[in-house]
C-alpha cells in the first residue's frame, strides 16, 4: 500500500495539467469534472498494476525462453495450475471492486436532480442542426451559443434536441450528456473558476457536427445578475431607419433580439458581447487570446452571412443573396450587432 | 458420429457420377469448405484494402487543423464506410475464412454440416458488401456512421438512398453471418472424428463454437432494427419518429445489443487463433486448457448483458448506469485469465519468433491496452468524458485492429502454407509486422490524449490552437506505416504463389492438431479415412508416442461428398437485385429479385441432390 500513493501521486501529476484549462478533461475546472477526473486516476492506477505485470512478465517470457540456435528438445508440457487461475480471478476481482465503489457512488451523486432547488440556476438546452440554445425559464429569457453561469451556484440543464441528436460536453467543467429529440434529460454542473469554457458537440449530427461548437462564460454573481437584466431590457433597434427595416424583415422573421423577433434561429440580443459568431469564428476584439487569423466581430458576421454554407456546410440559415440583402444592409446590419453589447 | 462410413456402406453399389466444375465455374459453383474458405479469405482481404483506403482518406483530411481536403459530407460518408467496410465486409469474413479452411480438418471432419448453405452464407456476404459499396459508384453514400443513429438515419434527415444501402447491405450479408453461425453449431456438436470429445478439441473450433452461439443469438436483434429502420424509411412507418409517437432511443438499444456481443464474435475467433499459435512455437500444450474454455464461455455471456455502456450519456438515469458499469467491468476478469494463461504456455517453453508468432506475441500486451481502456470506460462517470471523443476511437481500434486483426494475421500466416501449399515469406512477414505494428501505436496511441484534451469523435476537421495539431500530425504518420506494412502483406501474399505448390503437411514441424496430418493442401475429401482421436493435442501425442500417423477410426470406403451448386450465388444476385428495387422504390424488381430467390429454394427443395462418391483409390486428387 505504502507504494500505491506515490503511484496514484505520480498517475495525478502525469495526467494534470494537461491541455488547455478552458478545453481538457484532465484539466477540471469544475467539481463535477473533478470528480470524473478522479475515478480516470483511480481507473488507471489499479490497470497499471496489471499493466506492469502483465508487460514484465511478457518481457521476461520472450527472453528467458526464446528457442536457442539448434536446440530441438521438448520442453515439459504443463496442463495448468489451480492456484494460479484462483490468484489471477480473484486479484483483478479485488482491483475492480476498488473502482466499482466509486463508480457506483459517482454516478448516483452526479445523477442528482436540482430541478426544484430554488438555490440552482434552471436552463434549458435545446440542440439544433448546428447551434444551441439556451432558455433561463426563472427569467424569462433566451440566449444562443454563450452560455452565461453565475460561479456560486449550481446549473441544472434540462436538454433536449431540436431535430437529431447531438450532446453537449464542456470537457473542462463535465462530462457530457445526449440530447435526444422528444425527450428530456436532466443533467447538473457548477462553474466555480470564473472563464469562458470551450463546448463541444458529441453526436454525429450531420457535416457540420465538428463545427457545432458553443462557449459557457462563468461570471461573478453581481455580473450574472447584471448579465440578466441586460437580456430582460427590450430590444435596441438599429438607429439607421433603413437598417432597422431590413433587420426586421430579413432577420427577425427567425431571429430575436430583446423581446421583438422570431425562435427559429439563435437568439442575438447582446451577441457584440460574444466570444464568437457561429461558434466557430472568433471576435478578435472580444476574446482575451486572439490569434492572428482572427477578425472582428463585424467582419466575422458579414463574413458568416455572406456565405454560410461555406461556414458550415449543410447549416440551415439562408446566406446574404438568398435572403435579399444588399451589401450596405449587410454592412449597416452586421455594424449594428458588433455594437450590440451587453454592460455586465 | 461416423455417418459417413456407414453412408459409405449403404451407397457402395449405386455410385451417382462424380459432379465438377473447373475454372471460374468451379469457384462459382463450390460447396467444399475449402474453397469457401478461400473465397471468404479474399473477400475479406479486398474489403479490407477498400476500408484502409477509406482510413487513409480519413487521416490525410486530419493531418492538420482545417484542412480542406475531403468536404465534410464526404468526410462523414468515409467514416462510415469504413467502420461498416471493416467490421462486417473485411473482418467477419477473414474469420468466416479461417473458421471454414480449419475447423472442420481440426475436428476430423470432412466438410461442415450444411455445404450449400456455406456456400449460401459465403455469396450473400459478398452480395451485401457489394450492394453496400457500390453505393460510392451510384446513388448516395451512408453518412450517419456505422451505428446509424436515429434520427439522423430517418427519412427526415436522410432522404437520398445511402442509409438504404447500409440497411439492405447489412440485411443480405446478415443472413450470411446467421447461416455460418448455425452451421458451425451444427458441425462442431455433430461432427466431430471419433473420439473427439468436446474437451479434446482445439481451441480455435471451441472459439469458433462459442462465435456461432453469440452469431446466432445476436444477429436477429441487427435484422429487426434494420427491419425498422427500412420500415420507417421506406414503407412509412413510425418507430422512430417522435413526432409519432415513435423513440429514438429504441433503435440505440437495439443495435448495441446486437452491437455488443458482435465485438465478442470478431475477437473471441481471435482469442482461438492466439491460444493455437502460442501453443505451437512455445512447443507447449496450452497452459488452464478448461480455464480458457471457460473464460470464453463466460466472456460470450456477459458480453450480451453489457450493451447500455454504449449509451452511459444517452440519460437511460443512475440505475441503469451503475448495472452496466459492473457488468461491463466484470468482463476484464475472465479476459485477464487468458492473457495469464498464455503468458503462462510461453514460460517454461522452447519460443520460435516466427511471423505467426510475432503477430501472437504482439497480440498480447497491444489487447492488454485495449482491454485497460476498456476498465476506464466502464465507469460511467467517467465515460461521460470519454464517450463519442478520441479516447473511445483509440480503445476500439487497440482491441480490434491491435488485437483482432493482428489475431488474423497471425491466423492467416500460420494456416497459408494449409490452405495453399506454399509458405508465405517470413522476412516479408517480420516486415509487415514491424511496420504495421509501429505504425498502428504511432496511429492510435496518441488518440487517447486527444480524447482526454477535448477532441470529440466523427469531426472532419478541429480548430487550430487547441492543442490538437502535433498528436492528429502523429496519427496519420501512422496510419500511412500501416499502409505501407498493408502492401507488403499484399506483396508477400502475390509472391508465394509464384512459387511451385508442394509444402509438408506439418510444415511447421510443431503442428499439435489434426489439420497438420494431412497433405497441404487437403484433398477435396480431407481424411482418406477418419481419424481416430486419442487425446486432446492429437497429433502432438501420436508424434510424442513415435507414430507417424493418427490411426484411422474407419476401413477406405468410397466418399459421399456433396454435389456442387450454382444456386446459392442466383440466390444471392436475386437478393442483391431485390435491394436495388427496394431501396429505388421499383416495386416490380424487387419483386423479380425476390421471387428468383424463392424460385431457387424451391428448385433447391424439391429436387433432390444425393451427391456423389469418390473412391479414394481410384482417384489422384490432391
Amino acid at each position: 500500500m505504502k507504494r500505491i500513493l506515490p503511484l496514484f501521486a505520480g498517475f495525478a501529476l502525469l495526467l494534470s495539467a494537461c491541455g488547455r484549462e478552458d478545453l481538457s478533461a484532465l484539466n477540471p475546472q469544475g467539481p463535477v469534472a473533478k470528480q470524473q477526473f478522479d475515478l480516470m486516476v483511480i481507473a488507471i492506477t489499479i490497470m497499471s498494476i496489471v499493466v506492469v505485470v502483465v508487460f514484465s512478465l511478457s518481457i521476461y517470457v520472450l527472453f528467458r525462453f526464446r528457442r536457442r540456435k539448434g536446440d530441438k528438445s521438448i520442453p515439459k508440457q504443463v496442463e495448468g495450475n489451480h492456484t494460479l487461475e484462483i490468484i489471477w480471478t480473484v486479484i483483478p476481482i479485488v482491483l475492480l471492486i476498488i473502482l466499482g465503489i466509486p463508480t457506483v457512488q459517482t454516478v448516483f451523486s452526479q445523477a442528482k436532480d436540482y430541478s426544484d432547488d430554488p438555490n440552482a440556476i434552471q436552463v434549458k438546452v435545446t440542440s439544433y442542426l448546428y447551434w444551441w440554445e439556451f432558455e433561463y425559464p426563472q427569467y424569462g429569457i433566451k440566449t444562443a451559443q454563450e452560455l452565461v453561469v453565475p460561479t456560486d451556484k449550481k446549473i441544472m440543464f434540462e436538454l433536449t434536441a431540436g431535430d437529431v441528436k447531438h450532446s453537449f460536453w464542456i470537457p473542462a467543467i463535465g462530462g457530457k450528456i445526449d440530447t435526444n429529440p422528444g425527450m428530456t434529460n436532466r443533467y447538473y454542473l457548477e462553474f466555480p473558476k470564473e472563464g469562458v469554457y470551450r463546448g463541444k458537440c458529441a453526436e454525429l449530427c450531420g457535416p457540420s457536427h465538428a463545427l457545432m461548437d458553443f462557449k459557457a462564460k462563468s461570471v461573478s454573481p453581481e455580473s450574472f445578475d447584471k448579465w440578466v437584466e441586460a437580456m430582460k431590457a427590450p430590444a435596441v433597434m438599429p438607429a439607421d431607419p433603413a437598417i432597422a427595416e431590413a433587420f426586421q424583415a430579413k432577420c427577425l422573421s427567425c431571429h430575436a433580439v430583446g423581446d421583438q423577433g422570431g425562435s427559429a434561429g439563435p437568439n442575438l440580443t447582446g451577441i457584440g458581447s460574444r466570444q464568437t459568431i457561429a461558434g466557430i469564428l472568433y471576435n478578435s476584439d472580444v476574446v482575451a487570446d486572439p490569434q492572428k487569423e482572427d477578425k472582428t466581430t463585424e467582419e466575422n458576421i458579414k463574413e458568416w452571412v455572406k456565405d454560410t454554407q461555406k461556414i458550415k456546410p449543410g447549416n440551415l440559415m439562408p446566406s446574404a443573396s438568398d435572403l435579399g440583402l444588399t451589401q450596405e444592409e449587410l454592412d449597416g446590419i452586421a455594424k449594428y450587432l458588433a455594437e450590440y453589447k451587453l454592460d455586465y | 458420429m461416423a455417418t459417413h462410413a456407414t453412408h459409405a456402406h449403404a451407397h457402395a453399389h449405386a455410385h451417382a457420377p462424380v459432379k465438377r466444375y473447373s475454372g471460374i465455374l468451379d469457384w462459382l459453383t463450390t460447396v467444399d469448405h475449402k474453397k469457401i474458405g478461400i473465397l471468404y479469405l479474399f473477400a475479406g482481404l479486398f474489403f479490407f484494402l477498400v476500408g484502409g483506403i477509406e482510413a487513409i482518406l480519413i487521416r490525410i483530411q486530419l493531418i492538420s487543423p482545417m484542412n480542406d481536403l475531403i468536404p465534410a459530407d464526404t468526410f462523414n460518408e468515409l467514416i462510415t464506410m469504413h467502420g461498416t467496410t471493416m467490421i462486417f465486409f473485411a473482418a467477419m469474413p477473414i474469420i468466416f475464412g479461417l473458421m471454414n479452411a480449419v475447423v472442420p480438418l481440426q475436428i476430423g471432419a470432412r466438410d461442415v454440416a450444411f455445404p450449400f448453405l456455406n456456400a449460401l452464407g459465403f455469396w450473400t456476404f459478398f452480395f451485401g458488401g457489394l450492394l453496400f459499396n457500390i453505393s460510392w459508384f451510384i446513388g448516395t453514400v451512408p453518412d450517419m456512421g456505422w451505428t446509424s443513429y436515429v434520427p439522423l438515419a430517418g427519412p427526415d434527415y436522410n432522404s437520398g438512398v445511402g442509409v438504404d444501402y447500409y440497411v439492405l447491405g447489412l440485411q443480405i450479408s446478415g443472413i450470411g453471418s446467421l447461416l455460418g453461425g448455425i452451421n458451425f453449431m451444427a458441425t462442431i456438436i455433430n461432427m466431430r472424428a471419433p473420439g473427439m470429445t468436446f474437451m479434446r478439441m482445439p481451441m480455435f473450433s471451441w472459439a469458433t463454437f462459442i462465435t456461432s452461439i453469440m452469431i446466432v443469438f445476436a444477429f436477429p436483434a441487427l435484422t429487426v432494427g434494420l427491419v425498422a429502420l427500412m420500415f420507417d424509411r421506406l414503407f412509412q412507418a413510425n418507430f422512430f419518429d417522435v413526432n409519432a409517437g415513435g423513440n429514438t432511443v429504441i433503435w440505440e438499444h437495439i443495435f448495441w445489443l446486437f452491437g455488443h456481443p458482435e465485438v465478442y464474435i470478431l475477437i473471441i475467433p481471435g482469442f482461438g487463433i492466439i491460444s493455437e499459435v502460442v501453443s505451437v512455437f512455445a512447443k507447449k500444450r496450452l497452459f488452464g486448457y478448461s480455464s480458457m474454455i471457460f473464460s470464453m464461455v463466460l466472456i460470450a455471456f456477459l458480453g450480451f448483458m453489457v450493451w447500455a455502456h454504449h449509451m452511459f450519456t444517452t440519460g437511460l438515469g443512475p440505475v441503469a448506469n451503475a448495472l452496466f458499469s459492473i457488468a461491463t467491468m466484470l468482463i476484464a476478469v475472465p479476459t485477464g485469465v487468458k492473457i495469464f494463461n498464455w503468458l503462462l504456455t510461453l514460460w517454461g517453453g522452447s519460443i520460435r519468433f516466427t511471423t505467426p508468432a510475432l503477430f501472437a506475441i504482439g497480440f498480447i500486451p497491444t489487447f492488454v491496452m485495449g482491454g485497460v481502456t476498456g476498465v476506464m470506460l466502464a465507469s460511467a462517470p467517467a465515460d461521460y468524458q470519454y464517450h463519442d471523443s478520441y479516447f473511445v476511437v483509440a480503445h476500439f481500434h487497440y482491441v480490434i485492429v491491435g488485437g483482432l486483426l493482428q489475431g488474423l494475421f497471425a491466423g492467416i500466416h500460420f494456416w497459408w502454407p494449409k490452405m495453399f501449399g506454399r509458405m508465405l515469406n517470413d522476412t516479408l512477414g517480420k516486415w509487415t509486422f514491424w511496420t504495421f505494428y509501429i505504425g498502428f501505436h504511432l496511429t492510435f496511441f496518441v488518440q487517447h490524449f486527444l480524447g482526454l484534451l477535448g477532441m470529440p469523435r466523427r469531426v472532419f476537421t478541429y480548430l487550430p490552437h487547441q492543442g490538437f495539431d502535433t498528436m492528429n500530425l502523429i496519427s496519420t504518420i501512422g496510419a500511412i506505416l500501416m499502409g505501407v506494412g498493408t502492401v507488403i502483406l499484399v506483396i508477400n501474399m502475390i509472391q508465394s504463389w509464384t512459387k511451385p505448390k508442394g509444402v509438408a503437411n506439418d510444415p511447421w514441424e510443431d503442428g499439435r492438431t489434426l489439420e497438420w496430418t494431412i497433405s497441404s493442401p487437403p484433398p477435396e475429401y480431407n481424411f482418406k479415412q477418419l481419424p481416430l482421436v486419442r487425446a486432446y493435442d492429437v497429433w502432438w501425442k501420436e508424434k510424442m508416442d513415435g507414430n507417424r500417423e493418427v490411426p484411422p477410426a474407419e476401413p477406405v470406403g468410397p466418399i459421399h461428398m456433396p454435389s456442387p451448386s450454382i444456386l446459392p450465388f442466383v440466390m444471392s444476385v436475386g437478393l442483391f437485385v431485390a435491394g436495388f428495387g427496394f431501396m429505388y422504390k421499383l416495386h416490380w424488381l424487387a419483386i423479380a429479385g425476390i421471387g428468383v430467390t424463392l424460385v431457387c429454394m424451391a428448385v433447391r427443395s424439391l429436387f433432390d441432390d444425393h451427391g456423389f462418391h469418390i473412391d479414394p483409390e481410384e482417384e489422384v486428387h490432391a
